[in-house]
């Protein structure tokens, strides 16, 4: 049968990928960021999944306005990189696993979340970003890729309550899938930034390491906290921090298992216009 | 009630509706990108993802006013692209992953697009993110910025 093994939160800001694809990540800019990734990088060699269910939201490029889906699941074979309109990264089609996606679909839906399925899309830096940050620069991904993808960019977004049911519903359709696999559920995103307007630039650092402790300690109580709070808090475009909560949804922990385990969190100030945060939670055993 | 501006396909058809709690208009210097906004944007925004396409940026880049009079957007929104001003697209309802393909077109990254709609050039602006960023104190709520404004 198919397990969760552990979570992985992870910003995925655009010009993270743009620095691994011109080689600046040793710049004096980059190269603090770059370092505190390492030991993710070093954990994810010694525990690639067989398939990353990866939760990002489309920023604008899979879908235009002619269609909003608040959760959409891809139930593609491969998802090619969008040209974002600075032309497509260079980066490996995503490889998809159909038959966990039509799973996951099946036991999801009938657990009354209403997902979009999706059998052609592009992906962009949302899901591109993470996979760069986490495995580098191969010249196939090592791992094949469930995409979720999340509307937190027109109004009314998802709750962070629904987003960690979500979760939960991903845990028990994943423990029911009859084919031996490593599954990981990253959540990505975040952490605050605000990318339009006179506030443009805020960042709050505080709010940030109280996000990572609570995403450890009380995921719960995180995700009954209201829009509103990330928007003022965190900045408008902060918002994208409760897609952690699907990933945090997966956890043993909430299915009443043992707590997860602490293996790497890392935050730093800036990347680009952004706080980039990173956390790494293995699942408690059987 | 209030006569609101209704999106696509009913575009010239006004109608009422009961209002919504918008707790986030009271965060000063930004505007959330809701369903109000998508509506009156929807224009602008599709033109503006129509330059994923690298031949439609090739298009726009050596006619950009005939790319605009194709576009069944407003007066007021195409002036707005025409002066790359992103604070007044955004009040027109445009949202910032959509218009950040004209400031692509440009040549533009994040950090020049953003910064355009602060008080600071890109680069006191990156040197602000390398301080820490902008602060929320003092820029949570609106009533904080109408002291500021009434201060000076
Ligand atoms: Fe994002």
């Amino acid at each position: 049968m198919a397990r969760i093994t552990a979570s992985v939160y992870t910003s995925h800001v655009p010009a993270i990928g743009v620095a691994m694809d011109l080689g600046r990540t040793e710049t004096p800019y980059y190269a603090p960021l770059f370092a505190g990734y390492r030991p993710a990088r070093e954990w994810m060699a010694d525990n690639t999944p067989d398939v990353v269910v990866l939760v990002f939201n489309d920023h604008a490029n899979a879908f235009s306005l002619e269609m909003v889906p608040t959760f959409a699941l891809g139930m593609s074979a491969r998802y090619e990189p969008a040209d974002e309109g600075w032309g497509a990264r260079p980066v490996p089609p995503v490889v998809g696993h159909p038959a966990l996606s039509a799973h996951i679909a099946h036991s999801v839906i009938r657990e009354d979340f209403d997902l979009t399925l999706v059998n052609d899309m592009p992906v962009d830096h949302g899901c591109t970003v993470p996979l760069s940050i986490m495995f580098g620069q191969p010249d196939a991904w090592p791992c094949r890729v469930v995409p979720l993808v999340v509307n937190v960019v027109q109004y009314p977004v998802p709750s962070g309550r629904r987003c960690l049911e979500l979760g939960k519903a991903i845990r028990r359709a994943v423990e029911r899938f009859d084919e031996d696999l490593d599954v990981q559920v990253w959540g990505t995103g975040g952490m605050s930034h605000q990318l339009q307007g006179p506030r443009a630039g805020l960042i709050n650092q505080e709010w940030d390491n109280e996000f990572l402790d609570r995403m450890i300690n009380d995921p719960e109580g995180q995700a009954a906290v209201e829009h509103v709070e990330y928007v003022r808090e965190a900045g408008s475009e902060g918002i994208e921090l409760v897609m952690w909560l699907v990933a945090r949804g997966a956890m043993a922990d909430l299915a009443g298992g043992g707590a997860p385990t602490e293996v790497h969190r890392f935050y730093h100030v800036p990347a680009s216009n952004t706080a980039a945060g990173q956390l790494i939670l293995e699942d408690a055993p059987d | 009630m209030a006569e609101q501006y209704v999106g696509p396909p009913y575009r010239y058809q006004k109608r009422s509706t009961m209002a919504l709690d918008k707790p986030y208009l009271d965060v000063p210097g930004t505007t959330v990108f809701d369903t109000d906004q998508a509506a009156k944007g929807y224009h602008l925004n599709q033109f503006a993802m129509s330059l994923m396409r690298a031949e439609n940026r090739e298009r726009f880049k050596a006619d950009p006013d005939a790319c605009l009079d194709e576009c069944p957007m407003t007066g007021e929104q195409k002036q707005a692209v025409r002066d790359r001003d992103f604070n007044r697209m955004i009040e027109l309802g445009g949202n910032i992953y959509f218009l950040a393909k004209i400031g692509a077109t440009d040549g533009l990254d994040y950090v020049q697009i953003v910064s355009s709609m602060t008080e600071n050039d890109a680069d006191a602006h990156t040197e602000m993110m390398l301080n820490g960023g902008r602060s929320p104190d003092g820029n949570r709520y609106l009533h904080e910025w109408q002291h500021e404004r009434e201060r000076d």
